[in-house]
């Protein structure tokens, strides 16, 4: 019977007050619920135990280096855009303890960490987070090596996203394709459509996991309405993205200009603070910390995030070898718009904006991209057969620096 | 897609060191030593491939990567040597034999031993630089007949800082191995070379068109080196030389060695000089 | 180089022998002939007080050593020490200046040549002020 009341594409609808429904329902199954809610001023990932836990009316207004949340006019549950943290603290903690060594006599015993796995789901992602979470799986257990850890985490998380009604001024999914709609991923897809047909949710399920939780909620099947208000959402959505990132060789482009001086020019606004990365979706690095604990003869070993912004980052005995900050920028968003195609076939940018939001500076990922982009590559010193004198050719350079100079703060 | 644990067997978690026990060690230089390290059960240690490396570490102290300056033909013993420049390797520096020592590895990629067959091996090398070369230098003596002719160009800083010298000295004896050592600055006493180890390169008895190299030292001496061997018609994919980056984990997952394509501890520390050069002359990349 | 020019220059060579620890030539002495270096290598060293006798060079087959007396008679600014036996070509320092003079097109080859020398040798000089192989750079 639940079969017939979804629809021939599985999708069900849930009204505005059946909602509660699909969080206790997750909850029966033994997760713990994560989602969105307003702590500190912000809309973050934390427990939420009922749907009131929502960031009800309430949306979000950023721009490069601000982030405010606003009362919006209805109470649309989902109605802001994205907050801080990405779903990577929940899945690839800022810090866990790899194991502890305990001295017994003269001999020393390592103990692999056994901290608990936590069964959580993950209650409204973005598509561009999927996209990210996509690609951390690629980077932790796609190679050579894999963080367990990471691991043990993914295959118990649950994935619930929800599908972007709106788009904030620093969103640029369009342009990495990773939204505003999620295409896989996802075990549960949510779409908040609000409309002349009411407050309501469209869900659809990507998994297994996610179809027999699906079965078990008092849905209707879908409608070819709700269809039509889902692709009005996304559209409205859509349409208001206006950060765009040029995706097209970009990688060769970003590598030819590795001694490009509008580096320098980045360097004079970057703090090297590394806001950017931790509020990266897929930022990923992480450095090794001992801890000893006084009196007792023992020590443990944690994995911390840690930031290619830090001086220390690059040390090999004698100095850093990024000493600058200039060339510190370079190395992150080098990694992150060409590196990445090299090492994990994918950029490692999702275009969810957190980077220019949560820049104290305001420095904008797609300012500096499109600027480096297209500047013509610095001139090798190659065998001047053109006709310009000396003159002419230091004219030139002069307007090659000139036209890199991005307006600070848009 | 999602591997899970049961599609891909279960592996030990690659994070987790075993522990080891000093065998020896030796004082090599005012601030270098050499320690062996066997099983707790003197059970049979890893194998290795010249230039792999080792995290090495202590607990409550850190980790280091180290390469492995033994010979990979020994498969009881695993021989580090260390030069003190940090909180680890000092604390190393203290262990006496029976001490335990945590280990990772190997990692990394190798010296070209079997591209180098039937070529001439040049190995220029500099300051602690000697120490990811001497598996090389086992492995050639010990197939000989695979190799060309063999020589080895060793700067250190003065003749105290100079490695392995008895051991120098015992392959000096060798009529086929040319070895070369010189010194920044010496004593009058001293009766070997003075000047920079890239100054021996012109007249060292290699056939360029036949020749697999190996460079190990500062990044600066590779670069020098690099560009000396190339003058002599050495063709740059045939010259071989080993990275140094930060390094935490050894498996291409923190991010601190990652340059450009690669993650040096995964995909490095050995390269060609087509494959690094360039990136070399990059200011801070 | 042109053969003429060889037969010039070679109007002001001879063949020297050096023993081991023979000095070709000594620190404040002037230089009178240039070496070019055909056999066994030869130690550069300077005298500090306090240090004694410092190494700063070894130079070997091919080389040349007492360059400077291409350009004056003035005293040498280190000692030059045979380490083994070796077998040198020794020019007439005054004698190649003069013929130098006489003949530019093959001083200006003559100098070339010398430049070439004298560039790798600074190159390296440079490099070994970087201190390369220091336990750290500060």
């Amino acid at each position: 019977m639940k079969q017939q009341l979804a629809g021939h594409d599985g999708q069900i609808v849930l009204t505005r007050n059946e909602f509660e429904s699909l969080l206790t329902t997750i909850q029966s199954d033994g997760y713990t619920t994560i989602g969105p809610t307003i702590k500190n001023g912000a809309i973050v990932f934390d427990p939420i135990s009922k749907a009131d836990d929502l960031p009800i009316g309430w949306t979000d207004v950023q721009g490069p280096g601000s982030y405010r949340l606003e009362k919006r006019k209805d109470g649309r549950l989902f109605g802001y855009n994205n907050g801080p943290s990405a779903a990577k603290r929940w899945i690839y903690p800022p810090k866990r303890q790899l194991w502890s060594a305990v001295r017994r006599g003269a001999a020393t015993e390592l103990i692999p960490s056994a901290e608990p796995i936590p069964k959580i789901a993950l209650i409204g992602l973005r598509p561009c987070d999927l996209k990210a979470i996509e690609i951390l799986d690629k980077v932790l257990i796609g190679r050579a090596y894999a963080d367990e850890d990471y691991r043990a985490r993914r295959e118990k998380v649950l994935l619930v996203a929800v599908n972007c009604s709106t788009a904030s001024s620093v969103c640029f999914c369009t342009s990495m394709e990773s939204g505003p709609a999620a295409k896989s991923g996802f075990d549960i897809l949510l779409t908040e459509l609000l409309d002349e047909h009411g407050h309501r949710f469209l869900l659809k399920a990507g998994s297994e996991r996610g179809s027999r939780i699906l079965t078990r909620l008092r849905g209707k099947a879908a409608t070819r309405e709700d269809r039509e208000s889902c692709a009005k959402e996304l559209a409205r959505a859509e349409s208001e993205i206006a950060k765009h990132l040029p995706t097209d060789g970009i990688k060769d482009r970003i590598y030819e200009q590795c001694e490009s001086p509008h580096w320098k020019k980045v360097a004079e606004r970057c703090l090297a603070c590394g806001s950017c990365t931790l509020s990266c979706p897929t930022c990923f690095c992480s450095t090794v910390e001992e801890h000893t604990n006084l009196g007792v003869p023992s020590s443990e070993r944690a994995r911390v995030w840690d930031s290619c912004f830090n001086q220390e980052f690059s040390y090999i005995h004698g100095g850093s070898v990024r000493q600058t900050a200039s060339s510190r920028y370079r190395q992150w968003l080098t990694h992150k718009l060409a590196a990445w195609f090299d090492q994990f076939g994918t950029s490692g940018c999702v275009g969810c904006g957190r980077c220019i939001a949560w820049c104290p500076a305001g420095i904008d990922i797609t300012e500096e991209a499109r600027a480096l982009y297209e500047d013509k590559p610095r001139e090798q010193k190659k065998p001047s057969t053109e006709t310009k004198g000396p003159r002419q050719r230091e004219a030139d350079n002069g307007l090659i620096s000139e036209e890199v100079v991005v307006s600070p703060r848009g | 897609m999602l591997q899970t644990t049961t599609e891909r067997h279960k592996v030990a978690d690659p994070t987790l060191p075993k522990l080891m026990v000093v065998e020896r060690t030796r004082r090599e230089t005012a601030d270098t030593f050499t320690m062996a390290l066997v099983e707790p059960d003197y059970a049979t240690t890893m194998t290795f491939q010249p230039g792999q490396f080792n995290m090495v570490g202590l607990p409550g102290i850190g980790e280091v990567p180290i390469s492995i300056s033994g010979s990979p033909h020994s498969a009881r013993e695993i021989v580090h040597t260390i030069r003190e420049v940090g909180d680890v390797t000092k604390a190393l520096a203290r262990l006496k034999p029976g001490a335990q020592v945590m280990i990772r590895g190997p990692f990394g990629t190798a010296w070209p031993m079997d591209r180098a067959r039937g070529y001439d091996v040049v190995l220029v090398t500099g300051g602690i630089g000697l120490a990811p070369l001497r598996p090389v230098i086992y492995s050639v003596m010990r197939n000989r007949a695979r190799y060309g002719r063999f020589i080895l160009l060793y700067g250190a800083r003065t003749p105290e800082d100079v490695l392995f010298r008895k051991e120098l000295r015992e392959w000096r004896s060798h009529f086929d191995f040319d070895l070369q050592v010189t010194v920044d600055r010496a004593p009058n006493t001293w009766r070997n070379n003075v000047g920079l180890v890239t100054a021996l390169i012109p007249r060292a008895p290699f056939d360029p068109n036949e020749t697999v190299a190996m460079v190990c030292g500062p990044e600066i001496m590779i670069r020098y080196t690099a560009q000396e061997l190339m003058k002599r018609g050495v063709a740059s994919d045939n010259i071989f030389l080993s990275m140094e980056r930060n390094m935490k984990c050894g498996l291409g997952l923190c991010g601190h060695c990652q340059l450009r394509g690669n993650f040096i501890c995964l995909d490095g520390p050995v390269y060609n000089w087509d494959q690094m050069g360039k990136l070399m002359e990059v200011r801070e990349l | 180089m042109d053969e003429n020019h060889l037969d010039f220059i070679t109007g002001c060579a001879s063949n020297v022998v050096f023993q081991e620890g023979e000095f070709l030539f000594r620190q404040g002495t002037p230089v009178k002939q240039i070496f070019l270096l055909r056999h066994g290598r030869v130690s550069v060293q300077a005298f500090a007080p306090g240090r004694g006798q410092v190494t700063v060079d070894v130079v070997g087959a091919g080389d040349l050593v007492g360059w400077s007396g291409l350009l004056d008679d003035d005293g040498a600014r280190f000692d030059a020490m045979a380490l083994e036996l070796v077998r040198a070509i020794a020019i007439d320092s005054a004698c190649l200046r003069q013929k130098c003079e006489a003949d530019p097109c093959m001083g200006l080859a003559m100098f070339m040549r010398v430049a070439t020398v004298l560039e790798r040798r600074l190159d390296s000089t440079r490099v070994l002020l970087l201190d390369m192989y220091a336990a750290n750079h500060h």
